[in-house]
């Protein structure tokens, strides 16, 4: 019960001082509005909505995501206030998962808003909300882990962004959304089933455009075992990394 | 009860040995002294003991629990105050405290009951709404040692908690610590200010480059020091002149004009003052004020460290203005 009032204090406090700050608010709206209408210049051919919806959604997670959590714990490592979350008697891992709830409910947040635009736009009717939740969820699992992960590797927060752009662009092209994996030169294809975004992708298409090349189930197994992966990977860095 | 035990406790980063197989315990319900200069090792040193840094060798425990194997059950019984205020900037004052008790697992109700207390005692009532980035040096001082005892903790560490704050807030933070310890609160004190360290502490340890080079009770350390008699007199006139006549009366003993109307006389034997309060009599010198003279921590220090006090002070108050 008292981890649990530390886990929901630490989360109210991200929400309040990062998150739900007017410039991220209008970051959640305009990123995707701006990646909508970049897909309808870019296109000679009238532009289907509801295709574009799995890409415009997955990315808004990215980078709603991976920057955000870099560039929090980042700055709070800076101002040493960190230090007084990790001399808390918290569990590590607790103390990780209520950072990173933060960066995960920023990412869902912003993947439905390209939904709330394209509700006035088309027909959404057929899709598999249940998967699309799923997905969505799972993308900013792994994407917010990654960000953890770009966190413990730099200490400022310059850096933070810098090298959240080194991961989020070639993933961009390497996931299958502009380019499908299949289509891909085949030595460039292990490089995108090593990626969480693919399998996350791939569940979107498949639960909103029904076009997906991987069954749901093996998607979100891997997508699971992904996030898994990274929260070890991430609380074994943090360990190594922070407490000297 | 020992509330720190610390046994061969060793901290190396690569080629750099921190902290150098130091071995101290601390009783419970004492103010205990770290000193040393810059780079010494006592900020490692506490780090180490809270769980900021993780040991090469040794082992240390805070009230009986091991510092690498069950810290988190150790730092709920501590209370942490670094050398840098850490709170957060954007909350104010109360939210800050508020937000630390529930660190602690803390109820809304007790934790903003104990939030406007500890505003009150330390004098901030008025600055609990301000935000922390608004605050002084001194005040955001006294508001990251109220956030560090919110949870009552059995030991507090206090990181150089005087260190680049005016000369009021210093004055009210010793008392406060001395408060808290007469409430029970052990206290783990690093600080270069010698004449504080001899204030407010119980026993001292001295480490220089990651090594305790001694530790002990104020009065043992001043008698290692202490291999002489000193008494001072003042008077009205001037008494330069008398020194060799001094001299020739009392053979056994050293005198030195430390200025025109004092005399400092040195024996290593115990002294007794009669004959010379009527030797003065007879030369119609009225003293004014005799003062036996001991040594001062200061001295107890730089003999035993062979570091200069001044330059230490210099170099910490250049790092805490930065």
């Amino acid at each position: 019960m008292k981890s649990w009032i530390a886990f929901w204090n630490i989360l109210m406090k991200d929400m309040r001082n990062y998150y739900l700050k007017p410039p991220n608010i209008s970051w959640g709206l305009v990123f995707p509005v701006a990646w909508t209408l970049m897909f309808f210049l870019k296109s000679p051919t009238k532009v289907d909505v509801r295709e574009l919806l799995p890409g415009v959604m997955s990315l808004s997670v990215l980078f709603g995501t991976t920057s955000m959590l870099a560039v929090t714990i980042t700055f709070e490592r800076r101002g040493r206030s960190f230090e007084r979350l990790l001399l808390a008697p918290l569990d590590l891992n607790l103390l990780m998962l209520a950072k990173t709830s933060g960066a995960i409910l920023f990412g869902i947040a912003n993947a439905f808003v390209p939904v709330l635009f394209a509700l006035f736009m088309v027909n959404l009717a057929g899709i598999h909300w249940i998967s699309v939740f799923g997905a969505v969820f799972l993308i900013a699992v792994t994407s917010t882990l990654l960000g953890l992960l770009i966190a413990v590797s730099v200490r400022e927060v310059f850096e933070a962004q810098t090298f959240s752009n080194f991961f989020r662009f070639p993933m961009i092209f390497l996931c299958g959304l502009f380019i499908s994996v299949q289509a891909l030169p085949f030595y460039l294809r292990p490089l995108s089933y090593i990626l969480p975004l693919t399998y996350g992708v791939d569940i979107l298409k498949s639960s909103i455009n029904h076009n997906g090349h991987m069954g749901l189930l093996l998607n979100f197994l891997i997508l699971a075992g992904f996030g898994a992966l990274l929260f070890a990977w991430s609380i074994h860095n943090v360990k190594r990394k922070w407490i000297y | 009860m020992d509330i720190v035990e610390v046994d061969q406790l060793t901290k190396k980063y690569d080629d750099l040995t921190a902290v150098d197989r130091i071995s101290f315990s601390v009783p419970g319900g004492e103010i205990f002294g770290f000193l040393g200069p810059n780079g010494a090792g006592k900020t490692t040193t506490i780090n180490l003991l809270t769980g900021l840094a993780r040991a090469t060798s040794g082992s240390a425990r805070v009230s009986g629990y091991d510092c690498a194997g069950e810290i988190k059950k150790a730092q709920q019984i501590m209370g942490i105050v670094p050398d840098e205020s850490n709170l957060y900037e954007e909350f104010d004052g109360f939210e800050n405290l508020s937000f630390c008790a529930a660190l602690y697992g803390m109820q809304k109700d007790e934790r903003e009951k104990k939030a406007k207390e500890l505003l009150e005692t330390f004098g901030l009532t008025e600055a609990g709404r301000k935000p922390f980035r608004a605050y002084s040096r001194g005040m955001k001082r006294k508001l990251t040692i109220a956030a560090g005892i919110i949870h009552d903790p059995k030991i507090l560490f206090l990181d150089e908690p005087t260190t680049g704050i005016d000369v009021a807030s210093a004055r009210q933070i010793r008392q406060l610590i001395q408060k808290l310890n007469q409430k029970g609160t052990t206290i783990f004190l690093t600080t270069h200010y010698i004449e504080e360290a001899e204030r407010l502490c119980n026993r001292i340890a001295f480490i220089v480059g990651g090594k305790i080079v001694r530790i002990g009770h104020l009065d043992e350390l001043m008698r290692e020091v202490q291999q002489e008699n000193v008494v001072q007199f003042a008077f009205a006139d001037g008494v330069s002149n008398l020194k060799p006549s001094i001299q020739e009366n009392f053979p056994d003993v050293v005198v030195e004009v430390p200025e025109n109307q004092a005399l400092r006389i040195r024996s290593s034997r115990p002294m007794n003052l009669t004959p010379f309060m009527r030797f003065f009599e007879q030369k119609n010198l009225p003293v004014y004020e005799a003062r036996i003279m001991r040594p001062s921590l200061e001295e107890v220090f730089v003999k035993i460290t062979g570091i200069e006090l001044q330059k230490m002070k210099q170099e910490k108050e250049g790092k805490g203005k930065q």
